[in-house]
């Protein structure tokens, strides 16, 4: 395969004393969903804060499209071309979607391509245009979230980091979304890395995963590979076997232990 | 009539407490530290004016002052931020603020001794005129200082709403952390904040100075203002000017219908009375977060 867009290299990263990160190293590949699995704690959001620079690591590199970026500011990691979808929406409350989407093209100067890319988001949330001289705090969960994505495709980039999309969402928004987020990786070449907790989604969008446990990954392959695994299908997928009663009151022990 | 003159000049001292007001909440809403020398910001930029063109010192002409005086104090605001204020990050609230307060102590002993302590009047090319209007006859100072309010109010309004700096400041200020992610670099645009804070302190010193006199101590009146800024709902741009005018327009009400020592105190009973029936101020702009 071709070089990855993106490569980590044994990255650590710390809140002061602690070691939130203990090495990580992952490549995205242009066009590519790539999905990184964990539960509370596991350090996917402090990976992501570390790639898009609001973090700094103590070691280890990030390479973007041969580009060394890491311990660089966040405005000029978005101008390299990623950009951060974070957790929980973090929508601009007291600004009309409109103004929220233009702040999302802060680092563009170029107008045509802002009102281009203004449409493309109308056109993969057609909600946002109905809505779009309405306050962005007064829009619904699933709204939010929705700009949030549209507000990171305004910034016209080459590579998404999705924190937890489907975070707070009633399982049908949840399918809507991902289905949206489908379309814009075959449709526009998208190349996103996606952290989740909800992992039967993410698996089916991703083409390729990361497991990360306590600081570290601990296991990867394709989406197929892992979604077979006997692993995610008991600790992330939630798939009960039959007949094991008696067996499953003990805690069964992950491989990587 | 005696009530509308009263209204008038109220309105127009509400204009310099609403402006002070302005710089208040506009640095704490982009920079959450509240700058408790605003009142002395004010002071200076009347003092420069002052020196820039009064006879006695360097003469020039008003309109050239003015645009000098003004950059003067945006360059300030940008260097304090960028100097001192940045270097307190991570500090706690209170170091900021009881640095600011001690900033205001340096401004005023500076200009004590630079420029005296004598109260001083900014000549200006309007000083002394009237103009009667159908039997109210008001100073010409009075009815300038309220147009360049409401003409730097609108241009406020404008800058914030239709430029990409303007928008930047209000995202920056509603969620830091998302205006990181956008890749606006949050604080150079705290430091544009500061300065602008600065001119628009210039700007409340100018119009304070021209209808009235200063002296070092003029900056005391920033605790008035900030009272403004509390009653209109701190955080909220057109409640700190609304909250400026209504305490503006109270002081000469109460002197006259209750006694003349009431000026001084209705403004802070007004306050009492909002923070108890409505702590967010008049004017609030709370939004709870959706989850």
């Amino acid at each position: 395969m071709s070089e990855p867009i993106l490569k980590i290299r044994n990255i650590e990263s710390f809140y002061g004393p602690i070691m939130a990160i203990r090495g990580v190293s992952l490549d995205v590949h242009e066009g590519r969903v790539v999905s990184i699995l964990g539960a509370n704690g596991a350090g996917k959001t402090t990976l992501m804060k570390t790639i898009s620079g609001v973090m700094d690591p103590e070691k280890g590199t990030i390479t973007f499209d041969g580009n060394d970026i890491q311990g660089s500011e966040p405005h000029k990691v978005v101008q390299q071309g990623i950009v951060h979808v974070p957790e929980g929406r973090e929508v601009f409350p007291l600004l009309t979607i409109d103004e929220n989407l233009s702040l999302g093209a802060y680092t563009s100067s170029d107008k045509g391509q802002i009102e281009h890319d203004r449409e493309l988001v109308f056109n993969y949330f057609p909600i946002l245009k109905e809505r779009r001289n309405q306050e962005a705090g007064t829009l619904s969960g699933g709204q939010q979230q929705m700009l949030a994505i549209g507000r990171g495709l305004m910034a016209n980039p080459r590579i998404m980091l999705l924190d937890e999309p489907s975070l707070g969402l009633s399982p049908l928004l949840v399918q809507e979304i991902f289905t949206i987020l489908k379309r814009l990786n075959e449709e526009q070449n998208m190349t996103m890395m996606l952290v989740e907790q909800n992992a039967s989604a993410a698996l089916n969008l991703a083409h390729d995963g990361y497991v990360m446990e306590v600081g570290r990954i601990v296991m990867d392959g394709t989406a197929e590979q892992l979604m077979a695994s006997e692993d995610i299908q008991n600790f992330y997928l939630g798939v009960q076997e039959e007949g094991e009663r008696e067996n499953r009151r003990w805690k069964r022990k992950k491989t990587w232990r | 009539m005696d009530n509308l003159q009263l209204l008038i000049s109220g309105l127009a001292n509400g204009c310099v407490y609403g402006l002070i007001a302005l710089g208040f909440v506009l640095i704490y809403k982009a920079t959450e530290a509240v700058n408790f020398a605003q009142g002395d910001f004010m002071m200076l930029g009347a003092f420069i004016t002052i020196g820039l063109t009064n006879t006695e010192y360097m003469g020039l002409p008003f309109w050239l002052a003015l645009p000098i005086s003004l950059g003067l104090m945006a360059v300030l605001g940008y260097l304090l931020d960028r100097f001192l204020i940045r270097k307190m990050f991570g500090e706690s609230q209170t170091s900021v603020v009881i640095l600011t307060i001690a900033l205001g102590f340096v401004i005023r002993f500076a200009a004590g001794l630079i420029w005296g302590h004598e109260p001083q009047t900014l000549q200006n090319p309007l000083a002394g005129k009237e103009i009667a209007l159908g039997g109210l006859v008001l100073g010409m100072e009075d009815v300038a200082v309220i147009v360049v309010t409401v003409l730097l109010t609108w241009a406020l309004y404008v800058f914030f709403s239709k430029t990409k700096m303007g928008l930047a400041m209000q995202g920056a200020s509603q969620n830091q952390l998302a205006a990181y992610y956008m890749g606006v670099p949050v604080k150079q645009v705290q430091g544009l904040v500061w300065a602008l804070g600065g001119v628009v302190a210039c700007v409340a010193g100018i119009l304070f100075a021209a209808k009235g006199s200063v002296d070092p101590s003029t900056g005391l009146i920033g605790i008035k203002a900030f009272a403004a800024a509390v009653i209109g709902g701190f955080g909220s741009l057109p409640g700190a000017l609304a909250g400026g005018l209504i305490v503006g327009v109270i002081e000469p009400f109460a002197s006259r219908y209750i006694a003349a020592g009431y000026s001084q105190i209705a403004p802070y009973a007004l306050l009492l009375a909002v923070l108890i029936f409505r702590p967010h101020g008049l004017f609030s702009q709370v939004r709870s977060k959706k989850v």
